[in-house]
């Protein structure tokens, strides 16, 4: 399959590098909000260095839950969470964050560099503001993105594309080595989606590690290294053309999907664009 | 014209009021930008209500009422936080039991005595030129107290302010920077107490900051040009009341209304919002 052969050349070095250590490892995670049952519940998971991980589930399946336990934002009851080997807490430098863009305040009177800049935040310098190094690398974070010219935009002013794209350069600009990113897609136009995905498959191939919940399955299917399927607990773990097979997604969605009869069809139609693609981007 | 404007500050009372005005201009502006932007403006009010159990208790104890309203007030900050962590309602509900209760504490203790002072009116309604040399003196170190504080720790309540779960994850303690905007609201609160009274000093945080976001985009500038727009809207009440010979905080919240209506009419007019921000914020288009 064309999937496995994306990324090796860039990859594969730095993979082996950091063989031993995952760049996310969930193990035995059950979490939840306090009175109620667990919302996940004995996950483990694996986000190996250079790759790109897609969380699937219906909506209810825990999968903020999970985000919000990976980031200490929510402690978990049972069950820990390794980024490079160390808990989060000490790993905040290795990890960038991409909320979903509804949970942001828009209307927030901050510049599209404002906003990209608070990725650089790594601790405490009074009356100093950001450094020169932290303008530049948000500069560079806003030309990797495509929004170096609406820098000084209100971020108000920009689109539900362009949106995403600062919050992206956001986690970009932070030098992590794992970027966590929830739904960076939902509600995008292909073209968009597309955009974000190159951007996405770049960082891979530059050893980021990506881990990211969405609910569109053919983005897993045709950008995802490995798929992981989340309904309260793993339902499965893999290969996206072994994963997204109609018995797992009945399994994980807990209802036969109008879409299934057609999944096999939807995985082999993406690998064949994705093929294309792939020889398109060879040409570049 | 140079009369007419000078005339009032060759009265000590007058040139005390004005410095007041200033001090408190800076604090609205500065922290209004947070109430403003950060959807606090109930909070603003009710700080400002609590702190009637301080001054109330003050008065009763002959304790600095300063004081008791700066510590009621913080209490309040702590508890409404508090409150909105733990209790399943909405924060507005939660700002609504706490400042319910300060402010009846207040009343109860109040109602005790015999008959309401012209100089605890002067805390409910405002009385600049009743501020004495322990006021100026009292409200300007608070002040700079609080622009120490933003100033050293201004890109920590942005990003808690902006996307507080984010700032979580780079590191910044949210949880402490969300109450210390809370109690920073409280000390702004107290700042103005004296000079704009209880019912109204709420509209100081609000009017003039939102008055500057109506052309501007960024907070920074419009912090600064919100202290502009509230200082200069305080000179004008100050005088208007001096000449009028009418109550000077309600004189000071009405210039502001004003103004704030003459600049929505303006920047309401098309492209010039978008000029005057890239003009004054030198912002490309």
């Amino acid at each position: 399959m064309a999937l496995e052969g994306r990324h090796v050349p860039a990859r594969e070095p730095l993979a082996e590098h950091h063989h031993a250590v995952s760049a996310l490892e969930v193990r035995h995670l059950t979490a939840g909000y306090p009175g109620m049952p667990p919302a996940i519940e004995d996950v483990s998971l694996r986000v190996p260095v250079g790759e790109i991980v897609g969380l699937i589930g219906p909506n209810g399946a825990g999968k903020s839950t999970l985000f919000k336990s990976i980031l200490g934002l929510m402690s978990p009851t049972s069950g820990e969470v390794l980024a490079f080997g160390r808990p989060v807490r000490e790993a905040r430098a290795d990890i960038a964050y991409m909320p979903q863009v509804e949970e942001v305040d828009w209307a927030f009177p901050v510049s599209v560099l404002d906003v990209v800049l608070m990725g650089r935040y790594h601790g405490p310098r009074p009356f100093l503001g950001w450094s020169k190094g932290d303008r530049e690398a948000s500069m560079v974070a806003l030309e990797r993105v495509r929004l170096a010219p609406y820098a000084s935009r209100q971020v108000g002013q920009l689109s539900g594309g362009q949106r995403r794209r600062v919050l992206m350069a956001r986690a970009i600009a932070r030098g992590a080595r794992l970027l966590l990113l929830d739904e960076p897609f939902a509600g995008l136009d292909a073209a968009v989606q597309h955009d974000l995905l190159a951007i996405l498959d770049d960082l891979a191939s530059e050893g980021r590690s990506i881990f990211l919940a969405t609910h569109d399955l053919s983005c897993v299917a045709n950008s995802c290294d490995e798929a992981c399927c989340l309904n309260k607990r793993v339902i499965a773990a893999g290969l996206p053309s072994e994963v997204l097979t109609e018995s797992i997604l009945t399994a994980t969605f807990e209802r036969h999907l109008l879409a299934i009869p057609q999944a096999a069809e939807v995985v082999r139609f993406a690998d064949d664009e994705h093929a294309h693609e792939h020889s398109h981007r060879g040409t570049r | 014209m140079i009369d007419w404007l000078l005339e009032p500050y060759q009265y000590e009372f007058m040139r005390r009021a004005l410095f007041v005005l200033a001090v408190t201009s800076v604090v609205m502006g500065v922290v209004g930008g947070f109430v403003v932007h950060k959807g606090l403006a109930f909070s603003g009010d009710a700080l400002a209500h609590a702190s009637l159990a301080g001054v109330a208790v003050a008065f009763v104890s002959g304790a600095s009422v300063g004081f008791g309203a700066l510590v009621a007030a913080v209490l309040t900050a702590l508890g409404i936080g508090w409150t909105r962590d733990r209790a399943r309602v909405s924060a507005d509900t939660a700002i609504g039991i706490v400042f319910v209760a300060m402010f009846s504490i207040g009343i109860l203790i109040l109602s005790r005595r015999q008959s309401y002072t012209p100089d605890l009116m002067s805390f409910v309604f405002g009385n600049i030129l009743g501020v004495s040399n322990g006021d100026v003196i009292g409200s300007a170190v608070l002040a700079v107290v609080l622009l120490l504080f933003v100033g050293a720790c201004y890109r920590e309540l942005l990003l808690v302010a902006y996307d507080p779960a984010m700032a979580s994850t780079t590191g910044v303690p949210s949880k402490v920077f969300q109450y210390a905007t809370l109690v920073m609201v409280a000390v702004a609160v107290v700042v103005a107490l004296k000079a704009i009274g209880i019912v109204l000093v709420n509209a100081m945080l609000l009017i003039p900051v939102s008055t500057a976001a109506l052309f501007l985009r960024r907070l920074p500038s419009i912090m600064i040009a919100g202290a502009l727009i509230a200082f200069g809207c305080a000179a004008a009440g100050l005088h208007l009341s001096y000449y009028a010979g009418v109550a000077t905080s309600p004189a000071i919240v009405l210039v502001a209304c004003a103004a704030f209506l003459v600049v929505l009419a303006v920047t309401s007019r098309r492209g010039v919002l978008p000029s005057t921000a890239m003009a004054i914020e030198g912002v490309a288009e």
